[in-house]
């Protein structure tokens, strides 16, 4: 982390890169078009929201120094909330019955929100009991809780069980409907700039030095009188309110939901794209997002043993970048 | 006995402490005045140590309670007390090693400002956090190594910092867990300097080994001895106690 660097030029070289990456991100559907490999677009998003997942979890993870090892359970609350309105909105079935009547939507405006409050209120029960415990315990409560989810959803017929369940139909933003898939691309694009300018904010400001002086030091923090439980369990929960989000954004891209969202690989996948990124860094989990999935994507078409091949790389970079791919580069540019 | 008559601010009533068989702390009550320097001393093993953790909240007594001000802080957490106006410094410096100097002395400052759920504005920006904190660390001598991480500092800077960003809280009572330890002569003198100079301001509860800083620093003593009050008093008193010198005092010299 370069947090005590020394006092921080108007502009930085890091700075710099982040912006041609976004600028790069801004522009990439016609580009593609224009190189007639518009068909990589549902690709990138599906990156897009991972790499939103991945930053989501670096609050926790490399902020808060809480390796999380259940955060596939807030991706599939957040997938299975929008499969579940949209299905019901087709239906014309409501989504819950009793005690209130809860009826489908295909608006996006609406599903969005409500994926991250039922995912953040899945977090703050989960993160009420986990952040009691400290170290690999809280790695394993968290994953028991993951696991817990998983079989719970696996049991609701309505939502097609092992099989998974397909969309109706794509979601509507503001009432338009959403049918191709640069505005598709360009809804998540937004989405995961907003939650990394306002994140950014967050950590720089009074609520994330306490969160990151928590995880320097408990002790120090608690004699000063920061309530340490209460900020963290507010990043936990946060964090799972926001990856509820990119839970929704990946049904939307995928048209289909199924548990292999909820199992604890995803967990881990989560984690190693924030390590290969750099933890504590944002910027570098959305990265890890992408190299992850396009090493996935790339390898996957190679060999069928492609895991074999993934497992080495992905063991070179975290010995190679102890800091991460972007720490590596941001410190780069202090010293260069 | 002028002291008994005023309200103390910090009063340690019956503190007891069991560990397993062994009894760390044995019904400790001593009384703090507003502004005064009391020490407690006693070898090691005596119990000190358990005592400064069960003001500040870490250790839950078997028995007895903590009063601040009045008010019973005996089953608070460690936390509430500390907003209270319990500060405290560790035997063993306890830092935020990755952030620079500022950001430790910002991260103290912040606390007497509403809560730390706010999320948009930098901190580091805030200009009325700013002044208190280049003022803190002017006052602290460290205004010169403001950006450097504070994992780097020496042993010494450090203490400074430590204590430094205790006081930065503001506050009420300073719990002063040997804050002579490992440090030299002329760092030991710079630290009973500073500490003689928060003597009247703010009510210090120091449990040191250096018996120079003690007697330098203190108006009153208490003596522990195996978790029990062997002898408690004026610095004079206890100076002048034979059964301390004879049982306590001298082994610490020759130490």
């Amino acid at each position: 982390m370069a947090e005590a660097a020394a006092p921080a030029p108007r502009v930085r070289p890091d700075g710099i890169l982040a912006l041609g990456g976004v600028c790069l991100l801004a522009v990439a559907p016609p580009v593609l078009e224009a190189l007639q490999a518009d068909y990589l677009l549902p690709t990138l998003t599906r990156m897009l929201a991972y790499g939103l997942a991945a930053a989501a979890l670096d609050l926790v993870l490399g902020y808060g120094g809480l390796v999380s090892f259940g955060h596939s359970a807030f991706l599939g609350t957040g997938a299975y909330v929008a499969a579940a309105l949209l299905h019901h909105a087709n239906r014309g079935t409501p989504v819950v019955a009793w005690p209130f009547v809860v009826s489908g939507t295909s608006e996006a405006l609406i599903i969005l929100p409500a994926a991250a409050a039922v995912a953040g209120i899945l977090a703050i029960l989960i993160g009420a009991i986990s952040l009691r415990t400290r170290g690999v315990h809280f790695i394993m409560i968290t994953l028991a809780f993951a696991q817990m989810v998983y079989f719970l959803v696996l049991a609701v017929p309505e939502y097609g069980g092992t099989d998974g369940l397909m969309l109706p139909g794509p979601w509507r933003v503001g009432g338009f409907p959403v049918q191709s898939d640069a505005p598709r691309y360009w809804f998540a694009f937004v989405l995961v700039l907003l939650f990394m300018l306002v994140a950014q904010r967050a950590i720089q400001a009074r609520y994330g030095l306490a969160l990151r002086g928590a995880r320097q030091n408990e002790r120090r923090l608690l004699a000063l009188g920061y309530p340490v439980f209460a900020i963290r369990l507010l990043a936990f929960t946060l964090s799972g309110a926001c990856t509820g989000v990119a839970g929704a954004l990946l049904a939307d891209v995928a048209m289909f939901v199924s548990p292999d969202l909820l199992s604890w690989q995803r967990s881990g996948e989560l984690i190693i794209m924030v390590v290969l990124g750099g933890q504590g860094t944002l910027i570098g989990p959305l990265i890890g997002a992408f190299v992850l999935l396009a090493l996935e994507e790339e390898l996957s078409a190679v060999t069928e043993h492609w895991m074999l091949v993934l497992g080495p790389i992905l063991l070179l970079c975290v010995l190679l970048f102890r800091r991460g791919i972007w720490g590596m580069v941001s410190r780069a540019a202090y010293s260069g | 006995m002028l002291h008994t008559l005023a309200e103390p601010l910090l009063a340690v009533r019956g503190l007891t402490r069991r560990f397993g068989s062994l009894v760390a702390v044995s019904e400790v009550s001593l009384d703090l005045l507003a502004g005064e320097c009391h020490a407690v001393i006693g070898p090691n093993g005596a119990g000190k140590s358990t005592l400064m953790g069960m003001i500040a909240g870490e250790i839950v007594p078997d028995a007895g309670t903590v009063l601040l001000g009045g008010e019973d802080i005996g089953r608070l957490s460690v936390a509430a007390r500390a907003r209270r106006g319990v500060g405290r410094t560790f035997q063993i410096t306890e830092l935020c090693s990755e952030f620079s100097v500022r950001q430790n002395v910002l991260l103290a400052v912040q606390t007497r400002f509403a809560s730390p759920f706010h999320f948009l504005r930098r901190a580091d920006r805030l200009s009325r956090l700013a002044a208190h904190v280049d003022a803190a660390l002017v006052a602290a001598g460290l205004i010169d190594r403001a950006e450097h991480p504070a994992a780097i500092l020496s042993h010494g800077e450090q203490r400074q910092l430590e204590l430094a960003v205790v006081l930065a809280c503001r506050p009420r009572v300073l719990l002063l867990d040997e804050p002579a330890a490992g440090l030299g002569l002329s760092e030991t003198e710079e630290l009973a300097n500073r500490l003689a100079a928060l003597k009247g301001r703010i009510a210090m509860l120091l449990v040191e080994h250096d018996m120079d800083t003690v007697f330098r620093l203190a108006d009153r003593i208490t003596v522990l001895a195996e978790g029990r009050v062997i002898a408690s008093g004026s610095a004079e008193d206890i100076r002048a106690d034979r059964a301390v010198r004879e049982a306590y005092l001298g082994e610490m010299v020759d130490a």
